[in-house]
């Protein structure tokens, strides 16, 4: 039997996973830095908990709805940030961290310091469901985005995005719609971000403006740099690993801090593709054990 | 009143123009968000503070602990920028990052969680006029701001190395052609812009008369916020962007009606600068 304690990680792991699955759309696939991407993951979650809270929209709605919601944000926000570009965008999307956290703060509508609270885990078959089916409820919804995220990998989108990332003008040169592709990937990526910030409301049962400031944006950044930007599974990897190292790290509480910036700072100096990038060590020595393997043969 | 508020905000703008000069240069010849910038200026205010301890002399303080921010500037250019420079953008922002997390925990483990008090004598005296009154602090921002100024200055533009230093701003790879040396027009770089943060750092410290570990926190984006404002790597044009910033927060603040935080008007006013002019104020595509 899986313990509650055990349950709450794997949830919350599962949670960032989805979050850096969804930044890698915007900042790994179609190149656009985004260091504000817990606004959006805020976005979600405060959409969901007013609609379930305020209005009486069941779970099974208002968690779309956030989705919905945190999409139409990102089409909206992506206009000022089509104007700059690089290192402007970088500082603009963080600009739109601070003031959308600023917005949950100080305006009496959204709860402000106090955060919402009286957020439940869904109902299903006239019951509240379970922590574990929650989990696998979250599982699944993962597994169809990453199918999604395959496909459309393999079709025209993920071309044109991989053309923009490389050379954006080069690419308009060819005839690609860089802004309708830009759009598009702060759409999806703001989407997703959005389901798991309703999926976490409705975790937490109690969010509060904090849990979605900079420094969210920092630690989802961190881990999809830290797996492997722009590879499918390596944000997945760096969630679950830097989800987890706080949790198994809990002797040296008083230094986790430091060891995880320290760990980061350490990784780009040596390994700056990420765990699962091109020219990390992980990929070139399973390479070579499966080349090893199928020479031997 | 109007003046009370206009020398608040010159004092505080100043001290932005401090943390953001250095901030600005490092970007003009690197083209790296250097994050840990703000780590830097909290290092100089605990470097003064503990020199101001054992020394018991303000001035002295403020020299120590612009050297210290200057050395560790210099390590952290030498050993974590100059090896990723080939890499993408990402890279050293990202080290940045987690150098400046690293940093926050390492002050708050090695000099304790709590504030410090410090309370230097400085021994200028407090100035009024009317009703219109400057704080020794105040005065003492404005004296040490306005001698960095002139010196920064007088070094980019009356000196050869200030010369080379702008040259490589504009192209390191012909200046270097020139026959001057990138790497130690670099370093100086580092040198000076730290030291600046250094000095901020001892002059807040003494201004709000505390210092905590976090204390880079709010400064570190801030600054990000002003540089972006002015135009990345425009060093007037960031001088004047700390001046609006510092004066719209106190104008702000002073006169809105209902609460807006305050570390929000850097970023909002940003936001709508980036909009009509994408480069920032005095920047240039």
């Amino acid at each position: 039997m899986i313990s509650g304690y055990l349950i709450t990680i794997l949830i919350t792991v599962i949670i960032y996973a989805m979050l850096a699955h969804s930044l890698n759309i915007i900042t790994g696939h179609a190149g656009q830095i985004s260091l504000g991407h817990a606004a959006f993951f805020g976005i979600g979650a405060y959409t969901s908990a007013m609609l379930y809270t305020e209005a009486g929209f069941p779970f099974w709605i208002s968690v779309p709805l956030a989705a919905v919601v945190a999409g139409m944000v990102g089409a909206l926000l992506a206009i000022p940030c089509l104007r700059v570009r690089d290192d402007f965008l970088a500082i603009t999307t963080m600009g739109i961290n601070f003031v959308v956290e600023a917005i949950f703060l100080y305006i009496p509508f959204f709860g402000g310091a106090m955060g919402i609270g009286g957020i439940n885990l869904p109902k299903w078959f006239g019951r509240e469901m379970t922590k574990p089916e929650y989990f696998i409820l979250i599982l699944i919804v993962f597994f169809l985005l990453l199918l999604l995220d395959r496909q459309m990998g393999r079709s025209w989108i993920g071309l044109a995005w991989a053309s923009i990332r490389e050379d954006d003008q080069a690419s308009e040169a060819m005839g690609v719609d860089v802004i309708r592709f830009k759009v598009l990937a702060f759409i999806l990526g703001s989407a997703i971000a959005g389901l798991a910030g309703g999926f976490y409301a409705h975790f937490l049962t109690f969010i509060m403006p904090q849990n979605f400031g900079f420094g969210q944006s920092i630690v989802v950044l961190c881990m999809v740099v830290f797996g492997g930007i722009g590879t499918r599974w390596g944000p997945i990897v760096g969630a679950v690993i830097l989800g987890i190292l706080p949790e198994i790290s809990r002797p040296i509480m008083e230094y986790r801090i430091l060891i995880y910036g320290v760990l980061l700072l350490a990784m780009m100096r040596f390994q700056p593709g990420g765990l699962l990038g091109p020219e990390s060590i992980l990929p070139k020595t399973f390479r070579r054990y499966v080349y090893l393997l199928s020479s031997s043969e | 009143m109007l003046w009370q508020q206009l020398a608040n905000g010159i004092s505080i703008g100043s001290v932005y123009a401090l943390i953001s000069l250095g901030l600005t240069m490092v970007y003009g010849i690197l083209r790296i968000l250097h994050v840990a910038h703000a780590g830097i200026y909290a290092l100089g205010a605990y470097v003064g503070l503990f020199s101001f301890k054992l020394m018991g002399n303000f001035w002295l303080s403020l020299i120590v602990g612009m050297a210290g921010a200057s050395v560790a500037g210099y390590f952290v250019e030498r050993f974590l920028y100059t090896p990723l420079l080939h890499l993408p953008r990402i890279a050293p922002l990202i080290v940045s990052i987690g150098l400046f997390t690293a940093m926050e925990e390492a002050f708050r483990i090695v000099a304790g969680p709590h504030t410090l008090a410090y309370n230097a004598r400085v021994g200028l005296g407090d100035l009024s006029i009317g009703g219109f009154h400057l704080t020794e602090t105040q005065i003492l921002i404005l004296l040490v701001t306005m001698a960095i100024l002139i010196f920064l200055w007088a070094f980019l533009t009356k000196t050869r190395t200030g010369l080379a230093m702008r040259a490589c701003a504009q192209d390191p790879e012909t200046t270097s052609s020139f026959g001057v040396n990138v790497n130690a027009i670099i370093a100086v770089n580092f040198l000076i812009g730290s030291a600046m943060a250094g000095a901020a750092g001892v002059l807040i410290g003494v201004y709000d008369n505390q210092v905590w570990p976090t204390m880079g926190s709010i400064p570190a984006y801030k600054a990000l916020a002003i540089v972006v404002l002015g135009g990345l790597g425009n060093i007037p044009g960031t001088v004047l962007a700390s001046l609006i910033v510092g004066l719209a927060e106190t104008f702000f603040i002073g006169f809105l009606a209902f609460p807006f935080p305050r570390d929000a008007v850097a970023f909002v006013a940003m936001i709508l600068v980036l909009m009509f002019k994408p480069y920032g104020l005095l920047g240039k595509a």
